[in-house]
């Protein structure tokens, strides 16, 4: 399939859906009422109508930004604690095997039940949003260093020692960049993580964010305002995708493309 | 023509590069026993000599290799290098290993220059070095490719020039050229004799084909079917180097040697595989 047949049947899909909306949701069809009582679910003009206003009035800017900011920090803290402790952990299998039950623990524990707690403590604020997003990307970051450090190819490994390598050269040139890869490989999610946990936070109590938005409509039966959000919603986190794609690309240079031939 | 293991060794025995005198290699099983690979291996190589170990699968020339190199004790008998008891790792040996070995995070050239730049050499003369190396490799233009983007010929190329830019006096090489196809590895024992003969250093050399074997070394040791596998043979091969690969197996002197040593061989081999075949 070329690009542009591809391109006009991925619009061809949103059309259709969207039409289909409009259509279900303004038409008495049968017996007078349109199938999708638009109380519920709106329709498009509505929400884009929403869109235009919160956009024309400048209004959403500052909860993209709140939102952003929140993510941004979770997913920075998140990434440090997760590659410290990681780094700890693989190279101290004692502490490691000390702590192990309590980070299953805390890892299946689902983190939606601590935005509460993290509310109570950190206040309606960003920091509370940060906290939860946090312990979302914490563990992925950690679980991903710890495994790159303990999977580092035995022979690299060997090879490097027998080049002359210090302990500390082997942290530098062999661990860290093994941990690193691992890492970035698992940048997608762990960047959607700290934005689930900032929109989830937002959505259990905030004073701005787009989670906040979209509770905020939910709250007065403004369906238009919560699809509305959630539009916002997606095409933010796309555009977020997008950027980790091109630093993945950037960073992982040296990594094989699967079904990429060799020369 | 037959010679034995005590009459080819070398009479300077105290300063031979690779000295293992009576070793044995034992592993601790998962389910508590003990695997016993090898067995009192004495062999010593002459500094500038180049030694090939050849055994059926699975007899532990690899582990031999790997207490040459100081990253394995031996569990019994001791390791001289130049007449120093090993104790740590062999500073003085290049490892070639069979696996690959690069860092797939760094380019060939940096690959090529990590050696001397953790020795301390500054960044700009390792890097002009490692360029040196890379071209006497015949991969000058490839410098910037990532290990990936190599073929398998050419990443054992990167792992040789690696290997070589240390100028280490001991040579260690696991089945380098192992996973290669038989021209490629035709053309990489060239290239290998090629560089060795400029300096001469001591090489070890294992391998399980008896061939190329023969064609690169000045002794072929043969090793028993494991486990406890022994050294069973030693012969000194008595061609005229410079050598090239492909030509001098047509020599009919090659042909007797390697008469010779199959007939040893053959019945190891075939030990080797019918352990192997029960273990599974």
């Amino acid at each position: 399939m070329n690009r542009v047949t591809l391109l006009t049947l991925q619009v061809l899909v949103a059309v259709v859906s969207l039409a289909l909306w409009y259509v279900l949701t303004s038409y008495p069809l049968v017996g007078g009422k349109p199938i999708l009582p638009p109380f519920f679910f709106s329709n498009p003009l509505d929400v884009a109508h929403q869109i235009y206003v919160w956009f024309s009035t400048g209004v959403i800017w500052k909860h993209l930004y709140i939102t952003l900011i929140e993510a941004a920090l979770a997913f920075i803290i998140g990434s440090v604690g997760g590659v410290l402790v990681g780094f700890w952990f693989a190279r101290q299998p004692r502490t490691a095997a000390v702590f192990d039950p309590y980070v299953k623990m805390a890892n299946a524990l689902p983190r939606v039940v601590l935005a509460p707690i993290f509310t109570l403590w950190l206040g309606l604020g960003i920091w509370s949003k940060v906290a939860l997003g946090v312990t979302l990307v914490f563990f992925i970051v950690f679980f991903n260093v710890y495994q790159g450090v303990k999977e580092v190819s035995p022979t690299v490994l060997a090879n490097a020692r027998m080049l002359g390598m210090s302990e500390r050269q082997l942290m530098r040139h062999v661990y860290w960049p093994s941990a690193l890869s691992w890492m970035f490989s698992s940048l997608h999610t762990s960047v959607g993580f700290a934005v689930v946990g900032a929109v989830v936070g937002e959505y259990l109590g905030a004073a701005a964010g787009l989670g906040y938005l979209i509770q905020q409509a939910e709250g007065v039966f403004d369906v238009a305002g919560v699809f509305a959000g959630m539009f916002v919603l997606a095409a933010f986190v796309i555009v977020i995708d997008t950027i980790v794609t091109i630093v993945e690309k950037r960073l992982l240079v040296w990594r094989p493309v699967v079904g990429d031939a060799r020369p | 023509m037959s010679e034995t293991a005590a009459a080819t060794a070398p009479a300077r025995t105290n300063d031979a590069a690779i000295a293992l005198n009576g070793v044995d290699v034992a592993f601790r099983l998962a389910d508590g026993g003990v695997y016993r690979a090898v067995q009192s291996a004495t062999l010593e190589v002459a500094d500038g000599e180049f030694v090939a170990i050849v055994g059926p699968t699975g007899c532990g020339k690899s582990t031999l290799l790997n207490i040459a190199a100081g990253l394995l004790a031996p569990a019994a008998g001791h390791v001289d290098i130049f007449g120093q008891a090993l104790a740590t790792l062999n500073r003085q040996a290049g490892y070639l290993f069979q696996a690959d070995a690069l860092f797939p995070w760094k380019t060939a050239l940096e690959n090529v220059a990590i050696g001397p730049e953790t020795a301390g050499m500054p960044q700009a003369e390792a890097r002009a070095r490692g360029k040196d190396w890379l071209t006497r490799v015949g991969l000058g233009a490839f410098g910037d490719r990532y290990p990936h983007m190599l073929s398998g010929g050419q990443r054992k190329r990167v792992g040789l020039a690696q290997v070589l830019i240390r100028d280490p006096k001991i040579l260690l090489m696991d089945e380098p050229f192992g996973p290669l196809d038989a021209q490629t590895r035709q053309i990489m024992g060239n290239l290998l004799l090629d560089l060795w003969s400029a300096d001469r250093k001591a090489v070890l050399f294992v391998t399980h084909d008896l061939e190329e074997a023969i064609a690169l070394s000045d002794r072929v040791v043969i090793m028993s079917a494991g486990p406890s596998a022994r050294i069973i043979g030693d012969w000194r091969v008595k061609l005229a180097r410079p050598r090239d690969i492909a030509e001098i197996k047509l020599d009919p002197a090659f042909h007797d040697l390697h008469r010779e040593i199959w007939q040893m061989l053959k019945s190891e081999v075939i030990k080797g595989y019918q352990q192997a075949e029960s273990r599974t």
